[in-house]
């Protein structure tokens, strides 16, 4: 797709994206990709430094009211990163905002999300939300690898819309261990833990 | 001989050289077996490698031309600004400046050289750069380090943009006599340099390196090393004076200044690097570090060599 090699042409001649492997290599199990918000480039950045055959496979999880907001956005999202959209605002209480992302996971794909929710002006990330816990817990066997983006919090400070071009490297950190019976609150702590020690 | 055929002499010869350090870096690589030893020379075939990567990127762009000359330049500059801004601690409020930095002073810089405007490309950062970028951070109202901040970003603007410009900006001198060759005066300076930065590196490393010059600033820089490498770099320069303007003994002046240049810029930025809490640059150039590593000693030396040759060779 044209559009994908030309965003990740373009994340990598600003922000270069390249990856450091640090806990973990390059693997086509079925992984979820879990990392620190900071700026708009975060998704491609991440997702263009995975190896091409595995970013085949691995589909980013995007804010609906941002990326769905309107067409020229949602292409990009779809055709262009191969997005999952998220609903952030519970308009229909009844449904599970997670359903499309158990669907992408049951498809046999892996995701790439941000558990802050939001972007984070800072180089660590703040609390994480319990939707990783909950996709955890639902599909065990899929691991959970932390990722650690750096310096992209400084590329696009909050408002701005065209990123500063600095060098960023995503480092990729060592698959979570699941502890049994592990309630959510110490479980969020812990992976949490996991990014900032990449940091 | 005309100029292109002077070009091809040129390549010819450091393709030469390269397959002689290519072939010298295999057998190395077959005979040493100690774990030092192999380290050392697996560094030296990534650096032989990328050289071959330079060489060729450099020739292609000189046989496009001009403009492909000016922009693969305004790419270095690019690459390097982003090298050194990564490593310097700058804030969300030096946002605007950096975008300056970046989409404005870069581009302008180096279309000034392509429209031969050399009394704007020559006080362009030094005058508008200088005052407009501290503007645009003051505006921010964000006072915390701003000196610093200013004075950094100021220092990798002038380095990585001013100074490399000096390299395409050789294109447009009008030397008597030399007309369409200047492409090969540019070539040369960038040989003299990188010439010197080699033989420091193999005079120091194989053979005699001892006597530390500036060991907190440079561990690899030693006495031996910079004699032998000015030295070597010198003669190399004077021998190659048939493609430049200048006569053997004027070659072998402009060359030993150059290379005195090319070792206070290695000096110099190595240790803004350290200071910057940092060994290499950045990772760019596989063997050799990131842009910035290359280009350091080129940063100092291009405009003092730009300067000599528009006194001494211009009317």
């Amino acid at each position: 797709m044209w559009l994908s090699k030309l965003l990740i042409g373009l994340v990598r001649i600003l922000v270069g994206a390249s990856p450091r492997w640090i806990g973990s290599t390059p693997s086509q199990a079925q992984r979820i990709y879990f990392a620190n918000h900071s700026s708009h480039i975060d998704t491609v950045a991440l997702w263009s430094a995975l190896p091409p055959n595995l970013r085949a496979r691995t589909r980013p999880v995007a804010a609906a009211d941002y990326w769905d907001r309107d067409a020229i956005r949602r292409y990009v999202a779809v055709k262009g990163f191969n997005a999952v959209f998220i609903e952030r605002t519970h308009a229909d209480s009844s449904a599970d905002p997670l359903q499309p992302l158990f669907e992408a996971l049951e498809h046999g794909d892996s995701l790439i999300i941000f558990p802050e929710g939001t972007r984070h002006m800072h180089a660590l990330p703040g609390p994480f939300k319990a939707g990783l816990f909950h996709l955890a817990a639902r599909f065990p066997d899929v691991e959970l690898v932390p990722v650690y983006l750096e310096n992209l919090h400084r590329c696009m400070p909050k408002g701005t819309v065209f990123p500063v071009p600095l060098i960023c490297t995503v480092r990729f950190g060592a698959a979570l261990s699941r502890i049994a019976n592990e309630s959510k609150t110490a479980f969020l702590e812990r992976v949490r833990e996991a990014v900032v020690g990449l940091a | 001989m005309i100029a292109q055929d002077k070009f091809f002499w040129l390549i010819g010869g450091i393709a030469a050289i390269l397959l002689m350090a290519s072939i010298a870096g295999w057998l190395l690589g077959l005979r040493i077996k100690s774990e030092n030893g192999r380290a050392v020379v697996d560094n030296l075939n990534a650096r032989v490698q990328a050289w071959w990567i330079m060489v060729v990127v450099f020739a292609v762009a000189f046989l496009l031309g001009k403009v492909a000359t000016i922009v693969l330049f305004a790419l270095v500059s690019f690459f390097a600004l982003r090298e050194f801004l990564t490593l310097t601690p700058t804030r969300a409020s030096d946002y605007r400046a950096l975008s300056l930095a970046f989409y404005v002073l870069i581009p302008v810089q180096y279309y000034l050289i392509g429209i031969e405007w050399y009394a704007l490309f020559s006080i362009f950062i030094p005058v508008y750069g200088f005052l407009l970028l501290p503007s645009l951070s003051a505006l921010t109202q964000d006072v915390e380090h701003f000196l610093e901040r200013s004075a950094k970003i100021q220092w990798g603007i002038m380095v990585t943009i001013y100074c490399i410009s000096h390299v395409p900006a050789l294109l447009l001198l009008d030397i008597p006599g030399y007309a369409g060759q200047n492409a090969l005066l540019l070539f040369y300076m960038l040989l003299v340099v990188q010439m010197s930065d080699v033989l420091q590196y193999v005079f120091g490393k194989i053979f005699v390196g001892r006597t530390k010059i500036a060991p907190v600033v440079s561990p690899s820089k030693t006495v031996e090393g910079f004699i032998g490498g000015a030295v070597g770099a010198t003669l190399i320069g004077a021998g190659m004076w048939w493609i430049t303007p200048f006569t053997p003994l004027q070659a072998a002046g402009m060359s030993f200044i150059t290379v005195l240049m090319g070792f206070l810029g290695g000096l110099v930025l190595s240790a803004v690097k350290r200071s910057l809490g940092a060994k290499d640059w950045g990772t760019m150039i596989k063997g050799h570090g990131g842009m910035m590593d290359r280009m350091d000693s080129v940063s100092f030396a291009a405009p003092i060599f730009f300067h000599l040759t528009r006194y001494f060779f211009t009317p």
